[in-house]
């Protein structure tokens, strides 16, 4: 697309037309308009490449030099993938013309529209997209502060965490329990815990039988509960035990001195403890104003802009986005209609409401996938389902099914990837 | 019947403030709920929680409606001598449910 020479003679026909443009946003009809994005994940990475084939002139700001990804992260704890596949570079978006800003947004001044960098340079735009992904909250869970990752590492967070779990599952005892602690929503991924339990129990069964596998729950129910639940039963009755929140299952401390997970009702030790602590949208999204109470960020469900901060945009996880869950496709999917919307508030029209669409595949094995589908418009100021649009895979399903919705999983990661970063 | 959920510390000092937890699997159903049948589903809740001390009453809360499955219960007692505490609770039918701890009391 060359959108901005077409936003060009749009605006020319406008000032012939109407005076109404004097109204229009401050960028039109001298400089380009500027947009910054912050956050290099599925979400930002999307929304500058989607923003720059729009005309925007687009800065992605991202200290890191490599993207390690989350989803299939959990193969690697399995230990049949290598972190490798995980990790990607920002060489593609740069040759799209795309300015990359190499180092961390310290602040946003939302008056001035300025973006400061940790160098203390500093970066002007018309409109900000935010997509910070999350944060660990180190305040939420008594006993898991910053140094207690290194022994119970959450890997919530894909890379040296992702390799840290998976070191630790190697060099464990046959005959170690494995504890894991998932946490109340909302968090990134929802169903992503019960695929990392599968996974581990899988590991379990077939390298160290002898091990087991505790899951203590924050939740009574949760994504795809049945498909994960009857494949449990059936693939790893001895290996792995759910504990749900009626049934006692909610961390409340944990003890890295004693290996140790404390619930109401309970103290686990662990040979290996994986810990998933509660969450809130990327510090940035907080120290800016654009975060509520829970930590995550009101949004309007159109423009995906910030409830708390005109101007500013926030997409993927750290974005309250209704029905639609924290994922990877869902982060690239707000990052497309954001851009879009960004495009068409800078030429000073109204966007129109956009349709989204959701796929979760888990691995309950590595040939065994799962899925749930959803679609969702915005309905009552928030992201709603649309009724009767997607779905999950069935309950009854011979194993070439699953084989197939494992493939397809694998593709998606192929394609979204090469979407993203190829 | 309904399985509970239990935390009395086994092991107390003489006048230590102690905190005692039950957690009890019941559904609570309001009554309000309608069927798939477009019936309204019948009420089933727990309706009396009561928590006694070597005989004592320590803690009791009636309950309603309004309230989750799973009722969980937190509170704080004195330890003042070994002892059994008892927990019961009644549902709809004005079935009673007994459960007891030991706490050891230096």
């Amino acid at each position: 697309m060359t959108g901005f020479s077409t936003d060009r003679r749009r605006v020319v026909a406008g000032l012939a037309a109407s005076a109404s443009l004097l109204a229009a946003p401050r960028a039109l009809g001298q400089a380009k308009p500027k947009v910054v994005v912050v956050g290099g994940g599925f979400g930002g990475a999307t929304c500058a490449r989607a923003l720059n084939r729009l005309g925007i002139e687009v800065t992605l700001v991202e200290p890191n030099a490599t993207y390690t990804a989350c989803p299939f992260s959990n193969l690697v704890i399995h230990g049949s993938r290598d972190l490798s596949a995980q990790t990607f570079t920002y060489d593609a978006i740069r040759r799209d013309g795309i300015a990359i800003a190499a180092e961390m947004a310290s602040g946003v001044d939302a008056d001035a529209r300025i973006v400061r960098l940790a160098s203390g340079a500093t970066l002007p735009y018309d409109r900000l997209v935010l997509a910070p992904g999350i944060d660990i909250r180190f305040d939420a869970l008594p006993g898991y502060d910053e140094a207690a990752v290194d022994v119970m590492p959450h890997a919530w967070k894909a890379g040296a965490q992702t390799a840290l779990l998976r070191k630790q599952l190697e060099s464990m005892k046959d005959g170690g329990v494995v504890v894991m602690s998932v946490p109340a929503n909302p968090y990134r991924c929802p169903p992503g815990p019960y695929e990392r339990a599968s996974l581990i129990a899988h590991y379990l069964k077939t390298q160290k039988p002898k091990s087991k596998l505790l899951v203590l729950d924050a939740k009574d129910s949760f994504s795809k509960q049945r498909l994960f639940q009857n494949a449990w039963k059936e693939l790893y009755p001895d290996h792995l035990e759910w504990v749900g929140l009626a049934g006692g299952g909610k961390t409340t401390e944990v003890s890295v001195k004693d290996m140790t997970v404390v619930t109401e009702f309970g103290r686990h030790k662990a040979d290996v403890a994986n810990i998933i602590p509660p969450q809130r949208a990327g510090r940035i999204a907080a120290d800016m104003g654009a975060a509520d109470r829970s930590g995550w960020c009101p949004i309007d469900p159109v423009t995906f802009e910030a409830k708390l901060r005109p101007n500013v945009h926030v997409i993927g996880d750290a974005a309250i986005a209704g029905a639609m869950p924290k994922s990877a496709f869902t982060a690239n999917a707000h990052a497309k209609v954001c851009a879009d919307a960004v495009a068409t508030l800078l030429r000073g029209e109204t966007p129109g409401e956009p349709k989204l669409i959701n796929t979760c595949y888990s691995l309950v094995a590595p040939d065994y996938g799962i899925s749930v589908a959803g679609v969702y418009h915005p309905a009552k100021g928030v992201l709603a389902d649309v009724e009767g649009a997607g779905g999950t895979s069935p309950l009854e399903a011979t194993k070439d099914v699953r084989a197939l919705e494992a493939k397809y999983a694998n593709a998606w990661f192929q394609i979204v990837t090469s979407e993203v970063f190829g | 019947m309904a399985r509970a959920l239990i935390n009395v510390p086994a092991k107390a000092k003489r006048g230590e403030i102690v905190e005692v937890k039950v957690l009890i699997s019941h559904p609570m159903e309001t009554g309000f709920r309608m069927g798939p049948d477009g019936k309204f589903i019948q009420r089933e809740i727990l309706k009396s929680f009561a928590c006694t001390y070597d005989g004592e009453a320590v803690f009791s809360a009636d309950l309603h409606p309004a309230m989750s499955a799973n009722p969980f219960f937190a509170f704080n007692m004195v330890a003042s001598q070994s002892g059994v505490v008892t927990f019961s609770w009644t549902d709809d039918k004005d079935q009673t449910q007994v459960q007891t701890a030991k706490i050891d009391v230096e």
